[in-house]
């Protein structure tokens, strides 16, 4: 294995697994240790025939198995402190999609729990940073996790009459499928993605619904020109 | 621990045969086959001798008509782009099947840029191009048709010789992808009605990193790399002697075991297929059952995604390889799946093992005895529960309110 191409490429990562990075083109594909431990060992999976019966105060459902990805999140609140004190999950999908809904479930109920409002706020890049990152193809394995988090929240605010606290994403969907907001490709932008290839990368968008392309490549110019013009 | 290597499809080992006969030509007989002197000439002969060598195994009638190139997707581009660009003046129109390599594909897509037409023709349920499409997708304005052996990944083996025909009756140029084949079918250009075919060294236990072509002599062709002049001007850079001597010794070694090592592949495939179809549920095989590569076992697995199964199983000392979107580039699941008319969901779960020389019943067992566990894993893990129909593909599509 250690030939002079890979030795030259090595970058250790400090408490994480040695990764291997593509000496031409940069790209890393080793999975990190936290990623492995949470895709063979993965933590409070809803386990197949409690699906129906476990008593969730929110669930949340994304994606869909032709795109290649589908999550499902279920979560207990409790409502005097707003705390998330069980988070469910079911995911189809890749060895990092599997690992980064592992990790979220883990994030968001260990120490007491997260408020609602702390979960709200999970993003990819939070979930990524908890693995120890991912391989650059697989960023876009790991964008759905949260998504299925927030409906699971405003699930649990309709189911508690609390229709008011209810927080509408972004200001409009644009794939309706894999539930892509205008506001993911804004941050997709902000993070540097110029191409619609580069899009999708990070965020799928339009792998399940196509119809949906014209509108991303509309945005995609609008933020670039409002942010980098 | 263990390890069961069963993507033979993506690359054999070198035949330690075959690396014994490359030796000398890397350290000893390292001449240049340009060169004006005795170093120069012997290297000359060898490649003479090795390239007559493959034009008799694959019935070429001269020696001539065999190009040595770097790979095979090399060939497969010399092929495509050589002949349409060199025979524009007589159509702009070219025949590829769907489930081709992308080394053909994407010089098809290519040719389109530069104002060719190209037909991508259907294959049906098992992944077999039909010779009827192709005599529907012919036109007096086509050139040239591409059509693979074998597929690289559900195995199913095309009927080329009924295909070649159609197509040189119409006065087109027939080529073939054959680096999957290579190893296990008969190479005959005059059986197969082939003007151009492809082959590599890594499929059959060659060396990585040189392929050729065979071209009919009198066949146009436009070389896509220049340089020096060598091969007939096709394929300009220094004949890679070592390489070509291996690719020679590889082909030959694999024609001449091909029905004993076949039978036994073909008897092994058939009981691997078999358990795994038998002992796990909702799974299906992909391609041909019995049009296929010996070494070829393609399946879908219901409800789980591939890439997560080949780590579950490379932790068990297993390695395969699927047509998940999640392990291509683009984010597309497997054309040829898909091309079968198989949803996304079906790509998605689709797993291959291609089997090898070294591939015994005990490996197998040991994967038998390993897979329901890890797909009974998976599938506590997933929230999906399709049906094995695929006509019944028409899953809920979630998504919030």
């Amino acid at each position: 294995m250690q030939n002079h191409l890979t030795t030259k490429g090595k970058k250790k990562v400090s408490g994480m697994q040695t990764e291997i990075r593509d000496a031409y083109t940069g790209e890393t594909w080793v999975y990190t240790k936290e990623v492995k431990d949470h895709f063979f060992h993965p933590r409070n999976l809803l386990m197949l025939n409690e699906g129906e019966e476990y008593p969730a105060d929110g669930k949340g459902f994304v994606g869909s198995p032709a795109c290649g990805d589908m999550m499902k999140v279920w979560i207990k609140v409790d409502p005097k402190t707003e705390r998330i004190k069980e988070c469910k999950w079911q995911t189809f999908g890749c060895g990092s999609a599997i690992a980064a809904t592992s990790v979220m479930s883990v994030m968001v109920s260990e120490n007491e729990g997260m408020t609602l409002a702390e979960a709200m706020g999970i993003r990819p890049q939070h979930i990524q940073e908890r693995l120890g990152g991912l391989p650059t193809r697989k960023i876009h394995c790991s964008v759905l996790g949260d998504k299925a988090l927030r409906m699971a929240i405003n699930d649990y605010f309709k189911n508690t009459n609390q229709h008011t606290r209810i927080v509408v994403e972004g200001a409009k969907v644009i794939d309706k499928v894999l539930h892509i907001t205008n506001k993911d490709i804004e941050e997709a932008v902000l993070e540097g993605a110029d191409t619609l290839e580069k899009v999708q990368k990070k965020t799928k968008v339009g792998t399940g619904d196509p119809t949906c392309i014209p509108e991303v490549e509309q945005l995609l110019r609008f933020y670039t020109e409002k942010y980098y013009g | 621990m263990q390890y069961i290597y069963l993507d033979h499809a993506a690359t054999t080992p070198t035949d330690p045969q075959v690396v014994e006969a490359m030796l000398p030509y890397f350290t000893e007989n390292y001449g240049n086959p340009g060169g004006l002197y005795a170093k120069g000439l012997r290297a000359k002969l060898t490649l003479d001798a090795t390239r007559k060598i493959i034009a008799d195994i694959v019935h070429a009638a001269n020696p001539e008509e065999i190009i040595f190139t770097g790979s095979g997707t090399e060939s497969d581009n010399l092929a495509i782009l050589g002949v349409a660009r060199a025979n524009k003046k007589k159509g702009k129109h070219i025949i590829v099947s769907a489930v081709e390599h992308h080394a053909v594909l994407h010089p098809a897509e290519q040719l389109e840029k530069e104002g060719f037409e190209v037909s991508y023709a259907p294959v049906d349920a098992l992944g077999q191009v039909q010779p009827k499409t192709i005599e529907a997708l012919l036109r007096d304005d086509t050139i040239l048709v591409s059509v693979m052996y074998a597929n690289n990944e559900v195995g199913t083996i095309n009927p080329l010789n009924a295909i070649g025909k159609i197509v040189q009756k119409n006065g087109a140029l027939m080529h073939t992808d054959a680096c999957q084949a290579a190893g296990a079918l008969d190479l005959d250009v005059r059986k197969l009605h082939v003007d151009l075919l492809t082959i590599n060294g890594s499929k059959l236990y060659g060396p990585k990193g040189v392929g050729a072509l065979y071209a009919r002599r009198g066949v146009a062709l436009q070389s896509i790399i220049f340089g020096g002049g060598q091969e007939k001007n096709l394929r300009s850079g220094t004949e890679n002697v070592p390489l070509i001597v291996g690719l020679a010794k590889a082909l030959l070694l694999a024609q001449d075991n091909r029905e004993r090592e076949n039978e036994r592949l073909t008897k092994l495939r058939d009981y691997f297929m078999q358990g795994i179809l038998t002992t796990i549920p909702k799974t299906r095989l992909n391609g041909h059952p019995t049009e296929r590569l010996p070494n070829n076992v393609n399946v879908t697995i219901m409800d789980i995604e591939g890439e997560a199964f080949l780590l579950y199983m490379d932790a068990k000392g297993v390695a395969c390889s699927t047509g998940s979107a999640c392990t291509s580039t683009t984010l597309d699941p497997s054309h040829v799946i898909t091309a079968m008319g198989l949803p996304y969901e079906f790509a998605h779960g689709s797993i291959r093992f291609t089997l090898g020389h070294a591939t015994t019943k005990k490996d197998l067992d040991y994967v038998l005895n390993i897979m329901p566990p890890i797909v009974e894993r998976l599938r506590a893990i997933s929230p999906v529960h399709l049906h094995l129909d695929p006509k019944y593909a028409n899953h809920p599509k979630v998504h919030q309110r």
